[in-house]
């Protein structure tokens, strides 16, 4: 990696600064995606802003009908958290699926939901529960923010502080993994919850996108029949050499009818 | 007196003496080598298939902090260093001689991969090396790439090499093609298939890596590298390369980690460490980043055959016709020319009696890292035609595939058996191990299973592979007539200590395979000495006469048995001893558990007396031997070693997502006789393990400007745990007839007959849909297209283009 400036704040307002100070800066979580990029030199930044120190970033608690999750939160902490396992397993159950064991405890929700990876599985969850990503400034609608592959409504200086995840009825996730890389192939969330029925989709388009007819049938009848014939046009998917457009869309069916039996 | 000790000879699960050093980190690699003054390497690669090199500015780069110097191909040249050797050279029809263009260190002229090296620097630190090299300005001048067989054949293709105009660098053939001929003019069918051959990238789990170190007092190089065989290191970078005689350069390999064949070959940085470190009087060290190796390891496999067998009409194999091209990459690697040849068509009878057999090869240059052996190599490929043929030749003839083997297997009063493609098979035992494996994998119940896995709504198939492979490849005088441009014997010297301790310097080379522990149990039966008293020394040309180190299965069939002839001179001198101290004649004094004995007597003396009065000879027959219990030996085979056996697979694939998981997988080999039964059983695991990630994930992908997409282990799926099911792992032996041990050979076996028994489990799961053949790998995409888009799976797309 190229040499760069290491800072470690100790709360969200001085990180803020430092990122304001210098739009070559970059934010560190568990740094699941930035390592690899600066260790083959494809990022060259000038500070590295390491936020593991700030403590405000950290925790699980429910607000009402609202499980508010930290930023800082690692993908095994999601999985194992009695008060996200009571209130939304299906959660749970798709944060034990991210990566490895050392990724899992490495890796956060809020560098996750940041950096907005097409194969990552969180968006999918917080597109389907209806989620709402706190930043140090505001709060956005997880509708408002994905905007695209590694794109989000960040400002370049904007940190994620937390996401509320609203506690759904019921909820499912299931997905295929990417042979390769193991990342999500195609996945599906689906959640009826104080919103309506939602279902996410990960991995299969260049951002993660909801089903309208999924929900709409789902809104209608329940059940992993609704959505399995319902066909997901392959036009804008991805297609690479692990799977082509055409594939991925199949699987949005096949996925959205595993995670509703998910659901339950 | 009894003392019970455990029984640590032949045929005992011994653990792994090696083990408790690489599980608790203090394995010693040349990665963590560091010598005093050490600088660092970086290579600076190309990001083209195929351009000319103009200019190669690096003033800017050798201002830079840190950087001692910057080396590129006209420097080497300008040195007087030569090409990278290739190790054999084939002959093709008409006495043509193979193509042999030049392999410089740093390319000179063009560059023909992306990877091929182009300068490289040497600083103080990796960091600044490698800063030193994005400050080189190189201007290429982009050529059309030559990206695959097909590119490369098809006419009018621009040419990578001068010396090879078509981009064809042999054109061979073996067998009979008249009498092949006439064999499939009274045929009375001929079954007609073509597959490729995936290429794989061999991703041992640990990176190469060479350190460089100079005496400029004794005149001496010392490279440590990340070797299966220093010697030949040693041999093609002293005499080819650096021109730096033997008794001045020291290669030593400590311990590797995995190889599977990638590091058999001179690799250019090896001599530019060697060189560098010379130039600079300081020890120089590089090591391979992982995507390094993803585009300067030697990769495996690719092969495109097309291939014709001709059957009677109660299903006998009359005739076998095979053309195949093989991709060799960029440059000839250093065994790259044998392997589709005398690894591969010499296979193409394989455990039947097929009576006339014709194989062609023509090998290709292509603008990709450069194609060689690995595990298994050439006999993979054969073995995946083979038998994926037999299939297709069962399901077109109408016949039961067990019961179409079962016709044409080469039975086992038939041996010594010639085959019609030079190979002469002494032993096998092809209807024992495979009615074994179908015991042990339930064959009988299979279609209960397969009407369960539909009720789950999932295809279930079952697939049957029988092969045989050549091992510890052989005698130095064959090879050297079919183009070896080395001995493929082995050599073990064996010193025993004043007390009894013995160390064994062996000529072969442990990258995994547990050689401390299955030597050593080979000298504990043959010696009677205790096991913790045997040292195994292998990787250093500074301490071992000479050897050509480990690959093909060889070790134990050919180092193992020239250990056996050592260990038999230290016996014979023994006893000359032992006959002396007892005051017998030398022939009534016999030797076993240790002891050696006057026939009939109660009288003996146990080795260790023996080595003691050796180096101790007060009362010892000097006039007639020397003192001192050191005795080395070279043992050049007499044939191949053939190893064989059934590997079963079942397979269930979920039709929504083409998702292919291995079930159950049974394999019964014949691997001859077995030193250390728990690692044979770990060595037969790790090839199938291979073997299934060949056949269902592993792939290799270049887009059509020869840039390698599958770069990564984002892009390149390796097999893990959780692809794997619980192995059914047997053996059942027939013992090798023309060494000592009766040994054949295990690390190979595993990768070998795996691949098409997996597909022929993925072609029987979807035999209802009409499929009749499946390209490796079965990735989920692939299957699912095949189901639902009514597609061959020959003709997806490789790539995203």
């Amino acid at each position: 990696m190229y040499d760069f400036e290491y800072h470690k704040p100790s709360s969200v307002a001085d990180a803020v600064k430092l990122l304001a100070a210098d739009p070559e800066a970059k934010a560190i979580s568990g740094g699941m995606t930035l390592l690899p990029a600066l260790k083959h030199r494809l990022n060259k930044p000038t500070y590295v802003v390491d936020l593991s120190g700030i403590a405000e970033l950290r925790g699980v608690r429910k607000e009402g009908d609202n499980i508010v999750i930290g930023a800082l939160t690692k993908h095994y902490e999601i999985a194992t958290h009695p008060q996200i396992l009571a209130a939304i397993p299906a959660l749970a159950r798709m944060a034990a699926t991210i990566g490895d064991t050392q990724v899992r405890n490495r890796g956060t929700i809020g560098g996750s939901l940041a950096n907005n990876d097409p194969a990552a599985d969180y968006p999918a969850a917080a597109l389907a529960l209806g989620a709402t990503i706190v930043t140090d400034r505001r709060s956005i609608p997880a509708d408002d923010f994905f905007l695209g592959m590694f794109t989000t409504a960040l400002e370049p200086d904007e940190l994620v502080t937390g996401i509320s995840f609203p506690i759904p009825e019921k909820a499912g996730y299931a997905k295929l993994r990417n042979p390769a890389s193991r990342y999500s192939m195609t996945g599906v969330f689906v959640a009826k919850g104080p919103s309506g029925v939602r279902v996410g989709v990960n991995g299969a388009a260049p951002c993660a996108f909801r089903q309208g007819e999924m929900e709409t049938a789902l809104t209608a009848n329940w059940s992993p029949d609704a959505v399995a014939g319902i066909k997901q046009s392959p036009d804008e998917l991805n297609s690479d050499i692990h799977g082509s457009a055409e594939y991925r869309a199949n699987l949005v069916a096949v996925m959205a009818k595993r995670a509703v039996a998910d659901a339950g | 007196m009894n003392v019970t000790v455990p029984f640590e000879g032949i045929g005992a699960s011994v653990r792994r003496k090696e083990d408790l050093r690489f599980l608790t980190g203090r394995g010693q690699y040349t990665d963590d080598l560091n010598r005093p003054g050490q600088l660092h390497a970086w290579i600076l690669r190309s990001p083209h298939a195929h351009a000319r090199l103009g200019r190669i500015g690096t003033a800017a780069a050798a201002a830079m902090p840190g950087v001692l110097a910057v080396y590129t191909g006209q420097d080497l040249a300008a040195a007087g260093l030569g090409g990278l050797p290739c190790g054999w050279q084939v002959t093709g029809k008409g006495g043509k001689v193979m193509a042999e263009p030049l392999h410089p260190v740093l390319a000179t002229g063009k560059v023909r991969h992306v990877g091929d090296p182009v300068a490289l620097v040497v600083a103080e630190t990796r960091a600044q090396a490698r800063d030193a090299a994005e400050a080189i300005e190189v201007d290429y001048a982009p050529l059309p790439a030559i990206a695959t067989i097909g590119a490369a054949t098809a006419p009018g293709a621009p040419a990578l090499h001068d010396e090879a105009p078509d981009n064809i660098c042999f054109d061979w053939e073996i067998g009979d093609a008249a009498a092949t001929d006439a064999a499939f003019a009274r045929a009375h069918k001929v079954v007609r298939f073509d597959t490729t051959n995936n290429r794989l990238v061999p991703n041992a789990m640990e990176p190469r890596a060479a350190l460089g170190e100079y005496d400029p007092n004794s005149g001496e190089h010392t490279l440590w590298t990340t070797s299966q065989n220093p010697h030949v290191i040693r041999l093609l970078m002293g005499a080819f390369v650096l021109k730096v005689p033997e008794h001045k350069l020291r290669v030593v390999a400590l311990d590797v980690g995995g190889g599977f064949g990638s590091k058999i070959y001179h690799y250019a940085e090896e001599a530019l460490v060697t060189w560098s470190a010379a130039q600079l009087k300081r020890p120089v060290k590089w090591t391979a980043e992982r995507s390094e190796s993803f585009v300067s390891d030697a990769h495996g496999r690719d092969h495109v055959t097309h291939a014709e067998l001709a059957l009677d009409q109660e299903g006998r194999f009359l005739g076998l016709r095979v053309a195949t091209l093989a991709n060799m990459g960029a440059y000839l690697s250093t065994f790259a020319p044998a392997v589709p040849t005398y690894l591969s068509a010499t296979l193409l009878a394989g455990v039947y009696t097929t009576p006339v057999i014709h194989g062609q090869v023509k090998a290709v240059f292509t603008s990709t890292v450069p194609v060689d052996a690995y595990r298994g190599a050439g006999r993979p490929e054969t073995t995946y035609l083979l038998e994926r043929l037999v299939d297709v030749a069962a399901r077109e003839m109408g016949m039961d595939r067990t019961e179409i083997r079962r016709k044409n297997f080469i039975r086992p009063d038939q041996f010594p058996y010639q085959t019609p493609v030079a190979l002469q098979y002494d032993s096998g035992d092809y209807e024992a191990t495979l009615r074994i494996a179908l015991d042990a994998a339930d064959f009988a119940g299979f279609e209960a299973r397969r009407a369960e896995a539909r009720a789950r709504g999932k295809l279930r198939g079952i697939g049957i592979s029988t092969y045989l492979e050549a091992c510890g490849i052989a005698p130095s005088k064959l090879v050297g007539q079919l183009g070896a441009r080395a001995g493929l014997y082995e050599v073990a010297n064996i010193r025993v200590h004043p007390t009894g301790s013995i160390s064994v310097f062996t000529g072969t080379h442990s990258h995994g395979q547990g050689h401390e522990t299955t030597f050593a149990q080979l000298v504990t039966e043959r010696l009677g000495v205790p096991f913790d008293q045997v040292e195994i020394v292998h990787g250093d040309t500074g301490k071992i006469p000479f050897g050509m180190g480990t690959y093909g299965s060889r070790s134990l069939a050919v180092g193992g048995a020239a250990m056996v002839k050592a260990m038999d001179k230290i016996i014979a001198k023994g006893k000359k001893i032992a006959a002396h101290l007892m005051e017998a004649a030398v022939e009534d004094i016999e030797f076993s558990d240790g002891q050696f004995r006057v026939a009939g007597t109660d009288r003996s003396k146990a080795f260790a007396e023996i080595s003691m009065a050796a180096y101790v000879p007060h009362d010892y027959p000097i006039d007639e031997i020397e003192p001192g219990l050191e005795e080395t030996a070279f043992y050049d085979p007499k044939n191949f070693t053939f190893p064989g056996g059934c590997h079963i697979c079942e397979v269930e694939i979920d039709p929504d997502t083409g998702e292919v998981a291995v079930v159950n997988f049974t394999a019964c080999d014949d691997v001859g006789r077995v030193i250390n039964p728990m690692i044979v059983e770990g060595q037969i695991q790790g090839g199938l393990a291979q073997g299934i990630g060949q056949a269902l994930i592993e792939h290799t992908v270049y887009d059509r400007d020869g840039q390698l997409l599958s770069a990564s282990f984002n892009d390149y799926a390796m097999p893990r745990a959780k692809d794997l099911p619980s192995f059914q792992v047997s053996t059942s032996a027939t013992l090798c007839t023309h060494n000592p041990l009766g040994v054949k050979g295990c690390g190979e076996v595993g990768a070998i007959g795996s691949p098409p028994a997996v597909m022929n489990a993925v072609v029987d799961a979807l035999r209802d849909y009409g499929v009749t053949h499946v390209e490796m790998p079965a990735t989920p995409v692939k299957i699912w297209s095949i189901i639902h888009q009514g597609r061959s799976g020959a003709d997806l797309p490789a790539a995203a283009e």
